[in-house]
């Protein structure tokens, strides 16, 4: 599985360190809703298919990325420079 | 300062090795220079900062991904999207505090954290083709780019200096077992170290 950094180009899914699933929203830090918490901590979905991920380009350029991979094929659909991403009101870890 | 001793100890074995039918295909050697700092940009600064080393080191440095510049006295490289690892004489570090505003980025001096090794010679990308799964081919890989990849767990830091001719910085704590793996995957293209 190869997976394209944004700054290094196409490397070796080896090179790289998984951060998560990049889907979810943190509730509001102040909430007090034991429910969004527990759903935010807990509840994933695990699609079979399409799915947005943090990693880490741990043995490389070390920049944290969200990559859209299919679970079923390993198939990358694309990936860009978290910052940017959580820059542009994207979702944060 | 504090002087500093090369960690290759006694793996470094000057001398040829290894499988020399056909003459040494590479010669390795330890080319640590008396200065390496890391730039590092603040977001949307690496423009300035790309500016500020140029400026400083006197190479004609880009801030396009993977870029570098070789010179006489100084080298540069991209290692991330915001970072170069410059090399140069004992007054890089204070040329280089002169030069980047505290607003454009920050500066790491590693001279003591990291050591440079060469790999040089007409079988330089075979070799270095076995450690790292990335492109050596002087199509994708040109004379003074750099690439931030690793060997197991030993990040390395490797920039194009010549046609054929690398040079990679590694930690210098884990200096010695990569010499030992270079040495190895040398042994098949016969191999020189050079002081």
């Amino acid at each position: 599985m190869l997976i394209p950094c944004p700054h290094c180009g196409p490397r070796d899914v080896q090179e790289f360190s998984y951060q998560g699933d990049a889907t979810r929203k943190r509730p509001d830090p102040a909430s007090t809703d034991v429910h969004a918490w527990h759903a935010y901590v807990y509840d994933r979905p695990n699609p079979a298919g399409p799915h947005r991920e943090y990693w880490q380009h741990i043995g490389g350029c070390r920049a944290h990325i969200v990559v859209e991979r299919d679970t079923l094929s390993h198939e990358v659909l694309g990936a860009a420079f978290a910052s940017d991403l959580s820059n542009q009101g994207g979702t944060r870890p | 300062m504090v002087e500093r001793i090369s960690p290759l100890g006694a793996a470094f074995r000057p001398g040829r090795h290894g499988n020399l039918t056909a003459g040494p295909g590479v010669q390795l050697a330890e080319v640590t220079p008396p200065a390496i700092v890391e730039a590092a940009a603040w977001p949307g600064q690496k423009e300035a900062l790309a500016r500020a080393v140029a400026g400083a080191t006197g190479l004609a440095l880009s801030a396009l991904p993977n870029a570098g510049a070789v010179g006489e006295q100084a080298t540069a490289f991209s290692i991330g999207p915001h970072r170069f690892l410059v090399t140069g004489g004992d007054d890089l570090t204070a040329r280089l505090t002169e030069a980047v505003p505290l607003e454009t980025g920050t500066l790491t001096d590693l001279s003591h954290g990291r050591i440079a090794l060469r790999v040089a010679g007409p079988r330089a990308e075979w070799v270095l083709s076995k450690l790292f799964a990335i492109d050596f081919a002087a199509a994708a890989f040109p004379v003074a780019e750099g690439r931030a990849t690793a060997h197991h767990d030993v990040l390395a830091q490797i920039q194009r200096t010549g046609p054929d001719r690398f040079d990679l910085f590694v930690f210098r704590s884990l200096a010695r077992a990569f010499w030992e793996s270079l040495c190895a995957a040398s042994e098949e293209a016969g191999y020189e170290v050079v002081r």
